[in-house]
């Protein structure tokens, strides 16, 4: 598991997100993708998959992992493991504050 | 309160019980009696230790640690002489009691001696040269004996005894293999079969076979010299070997007071008759009358026996096991299910025979399911027939599939034969060491094996190869995966149930099936396509469209390429275009810089490499309907030019191919439907291998052919049906595709789909509506037709926020070259 530290950063209102997908964010010069799970949370992760590059943010979603489209490979969300043998994906702080998604700590 | 589990019995029944209770974190302190002073092997593999394929450590399940760590207490080389039913303790041979809550009766078998005089040596149990074959220690003596003699006997011709007989090979130069009844492998084999194996055997292996060879006595004062049979025949040899077969260890048990018939009789529950604390699990259990003596029934009574005893599934029942076989000689294909032989007047019997190879197959069929198969010299097709009769599937039409590889690529590669780098999945680069590494880490299912490899996730023509190997590595115990039958991986229900579910509960969203019928209510990301294309069908306009069950491709309407980018293909009906309609494409593909215009299979043109916040902007310019180049559902009907203007054509196959796809386009579905329409039997529209595919023959008529394929899976399409106007092939189309939405697996294209059905069986409710449901079904792709909206159209106003977002700014990623 790789939290991977990074500056606190307002990204926007959490509406730019629906229910259940994501939508990447570029901060610095890190490519991130954020997901608001159907609980209403949000998980981050590094917006580029290791395997082939897929966007990541365009992935179908659950409560625990995001699939890649492109070859449907899966990462846990909150630990960024790979439940097919890849390498790992980042994960980052994420929350919801005042229907903004606050990044970093 | 955790309660006292004691289980007589360290084998392989036992040992499996107890795993499946751990697995279930049941409460018990656990102790274990075993006959033998070791930890617990697995026995099937002797063969294998004596044949010196495996060595001893090889062999093992669960050394002494395992008992530690999971705080077993075992007892290894001590003996239950008594249950005391009333005190509820077990009395062991040295006089120590051991007072249970549950107990669980694993004593397996014993290996049977035949009467023969001489056989015994009442100092030391057997003659000297003597042995059984059932045991470690058994197997140890027999190969320590044997290395320093020169010519063995074994008595016993069934699975066991030829396993035995090829391992000594191994040891000694001259084997003689001598069978009581008139050939070979009698329970498992008919006597054709039977006398192909002993002509292989003979011949391949170098093993003397004699059938109808009643041994009387075993020769030799202090040591073997040979044994006689009742003919008088002699024959000479150092060592004999008795496999002729297994009998229940149940005598300490009917002393107790245990009901005991030809074994320890149990329940559904595998609760002893009359008991409600005491449990037998295994080859000295006896349900429903019958004594099952190998491993895969065990794997089953020991998952009933751990759902009762944990109360994780009270009404867990065993109902009895099927029984498959396969010899483990190499070199020797030998594999046996159900009937060996008719028993029925209307009983189906299919043989096929070629003396010359050795090859033998036969098929009994009742009722439309396989009830036998025998197959000698040829193994290749044993896993999908012992997958047909596990499971009672529909059989294909074409019955000779069951028996050999139709239009596939010949000659399949056995797992044995391939070396460990051999790639399998073709697709994703999986190798037969990665499968054979997940599979020996203790993943035995083919789906879980497929999950974590990728292997078979692909194209899927490699799928049945994956199976043979994962089947292979786990010793032909590849364990039953009820998933493989569910629609969906998250929901545990095949298609029927979970449409008669979704009914019952109106669910008419994605999530409100998860919350309603998976226990727990979690989420899957990997069904939430499945179930949003299920959903659609089922309710067309009433479906309640949660934009996040979609797959990236049905939430913009384009096939995401592997640079994030999507292709545009416009709907081009029958593959017919005007000037006009290719002045705008070509305008387009200029002003948005296209990297790729090309000409696709399905006789449209792709329009490749587009950014996703372009799209909506090149659709309006475009003006044209999406083509559902990137969707689960009805994509092109190829056409060929037909009569207009072809010398050839018979039917004007242009026109009914617009007509097909004006209507039907857009109609989703379990795969991807492909459709063709060729004017004349030439077939320049390739219609013979469409999902359905028309053909205008001589005479104003059309044939009707469905099921076809030429991707990754070849096969021409079965005749449904020829009819005499174009009206009836579109209604006729309209209800076989509605059939196929509703009654095909997840991603089950129509090749398979309709082998699995029966052509003759789609016939019946297509075409002869047996069963009453042609006008809904005719209704339902009616109402499915009206509520089609031109996706392209929602492009003024996104439909989520960001929908059409770039989901990779800034990143460089691995770029399709531009081509000028």
């Amino acid at each position: 598991m790789t939290i991977a530290p990074i500056e606190k950063t307002i990204l926007g209102p959490v509406e730019e997100i629906p229910y259940g997908e994501g939508r990447t964010y570029a901060v610095g010069l890190d490519m991130i993708a954020v997901f608001r799970l159907r609980d209403g949370s949000l998980r981050a992760v590094s917006a580029v998959c290791p395997h082939k590059g897929g966007p990541l943010a365009d992935g179908q979603i659950d409560n625990r992992v995001v699939v890649c489209p492109l070859h449907l490979y899966a990462w846990d969300l909150a630990t960024g493991c790979s439940q097919s043998g890849q390498p790992p994906i980042s994960v980052y702080p994420v929350r919801v504050d005042d229907g903004h998604i606050i990044l970093g700590d | 309160m955790t309660q006292k589990l004691v289980v007589i019995g360290n084998g392989m029944a036992g040992a499996r019980t107890v795993e499946e209770i751990l697995a279930r974190n049941g409460d018990f302190t656990i102790t274990m009696f075993g006959d033998e002073p070791y930890g617990n092997y697995n026995r099937i593999m002797l063969s294998n230790l004596l044949a010196g394929v495996e060595d001893e450590a090889g062999i093992f399940l669960n050394d002494l640690s395992w008992y530690a760590d999971n705080n077993i207490t075992l007892h290894a080389g001590t003996k239950i002489e008594k249950i005391d039913r009333k005190a509820k303790v077990v009395i062991a041979d040295d006089g120590s009691r051991t007072p249970y809550d549950k107990l669980i009766i694993a004593t397996g078998s014993s290996s049977w001696t035949p009467p023969m005089k001489n056989v015994h040596n009442p100092k030391r149990g057997f003659h000297q040269g003597v042995f059984a074959f059932r045991t470690l220690d058994d197997t140890r003596g027999m190969i320590r004996y044997a290395r320093d003699h020169e010519r063995a006997v074994v008595i016993g011709g069934g699975l066991l005894g030829l396993e035995a007989a090829r391992g000594l090979q191994n040891h000694v130069s001259e084997v003689t293999l001598l069978h009581a009844m008139g050939h070979l492998m009698e329970r498992q084999l008919d006597e054709k079969a039977g006398h192909m194996l002993q002509a292989s055997v003979e011949n391949k292996l170098g093993i003397k076979v004699i059938t109808n060879a009643m041994t009387t006595e075993i020769l030799g004062k202090d040591r073997v010299t040979g044994v006689k049979l009742a003919d008088g025949t002699e024959i000479p040899c150092d060592v004999v070997v008795i496999a002729a077969g297994i009998r229940p260890n149940t005598q300490m048990v009917a002393d107790s007071g245990l009901p005991v018939e030809r074994g320890i009789v149990v329940d559904d529950q595998m609760l002893v008759r009359g008991e409600q604390d005491i449990y037998s699990v295994g080859e000295c259990a006896q349900h429903r009358g019958n004594l099952y003596g190998l491993v895969a029934p065990l794997w089953d009574q020991a998952k009933v026996l751990a759902d009762h005893i944990t109360g994780r599934d009270t009404e867990a029942a065993y109902t009895g096991s099927k029984l498959s076989t396969k010899l483990k000689v190499a070199g020797i294909d030998v594999a046996s299910m159900g009937l060996i032989a008719p028993e029925l007047d209307d009983d189906e019997v299919i043989i096929y025979s070629e003396p010359k190879k050795g090859i033998y197959k036969q098929l009994i069929i009742r009722d439309g399911a396989l009830a036998g198969a025998i197959l000698v010299g040829d193994n290749s097709k044993a896993a999908s027939l012992i997958q047909s009769f596990d499971r009672a599937q529909a059989l294909p039409e074409e019955r000779a599939e069951m028996l050999f590889d139709i239009g596939g690529p010949a000659g399949e590669v056995k797992p044995e034969d391939m070396p460990d780098d051999a790639q399998v999945c073709n697709c994703n680069g999986v190798s037969k060491g990665a499968i054979c590494g997940v599979v020996n880490a203790g993943c035995k299912t083919v789906s879980g094996v497929m999950d974590k490899t990728r292997a078979g996730k692909g194209c899927g023509t490699c799928k049945p190869l994956v199976q043979r190997i994962v089947e292979w590595a786990a010793g032909g115990e590849a364990e039953d995966d009820p998933a493989a039958s569910w629609y969906v991986p998250g929901v545990p229900m095949p298609k029927p149930e979970l449409m008669a579910a979704i009914r019952k509960y109106e669910l008419k969203s994605v999530s409100s099936v998860f919350e309603k019928l998976v226990p727990g209510g979690e989420h899957d990301a990997k069904s939430k396509m499945g179930l949003a294309s299920l959903l659609k069908m089922m309710w067309a306009d009433q479906y309640s469209d949660e934009r996040d069950a979609r797959f990236i491709n049905d939430r913009v309407h384009g096939n995401i390429q592997k640079d994030g980018t999507f292709s545009v293909v416009p709907q081009m009906k029958g593959g017919v275009t005007t000037p006009a309609e290719l002045k705008r494409i070509a305008e387009v593909a200029e002003k948005y810089n296209v990297p790729m215009v090309k000409l696709t299979g399905g006789q449209r043109i792709d329009l490749l490499g587009i950014p996703k916040e372009q799209l909506p902007a090149m659709w309006a310019d475009l003006d044209m309907p999406s083509g559902y180049a990137y969707a689960k559902s009805f994509r092109t009907v190829k056409t060929c030019v037909g009569s207009d203007f072809c010398r050839f054509g018979v039917g004007d196959s242009t026109a009914l191919g617009i007509a097909i796809e004006e209507r039907y386009q857009g109609l989703e579905g379990p795969g991807k439907m492909k459709l063709a329409v060729t004017g004349c039997p030439r077939n320049c529209a390739e219609a013979y291998v469409k999902d359905l595919g028309v053909v205008a023959i001589d005479g104003g008529k059309w044939e009707i052919y469905v099921g076809g394929a030429a991707g990754a899976h070849i096969r021409k399409g079965d005749l449904l049906v020829t009819v005499d106007s174009a009206e009836e092939v579109i209604r006729l189309t309209g209800r076989f595709l509605q059939y196929y939405r509703e009654n095909a697996n997840w991603l089950e294209r129509t090749y398979a789909f309709v082998p699995r059905i029966g052509i003759e069986r789609i016939r019946e409710i297509v075409i002869d509506d047996s069963d009453g449901i042609a006008e809904a079904l005719d209704a339902a792709v009616d109402e499915a037709v009206q509520s089609y909206k031109d996706p392209w159209k929602e492009r003024a106003v996104p439909a989520t926020p960001g929908q059409f977002r770039t989901s990779l700014p800034l990143t460089v990623l691995p770029q399709v070259p531009v081509r000028s």
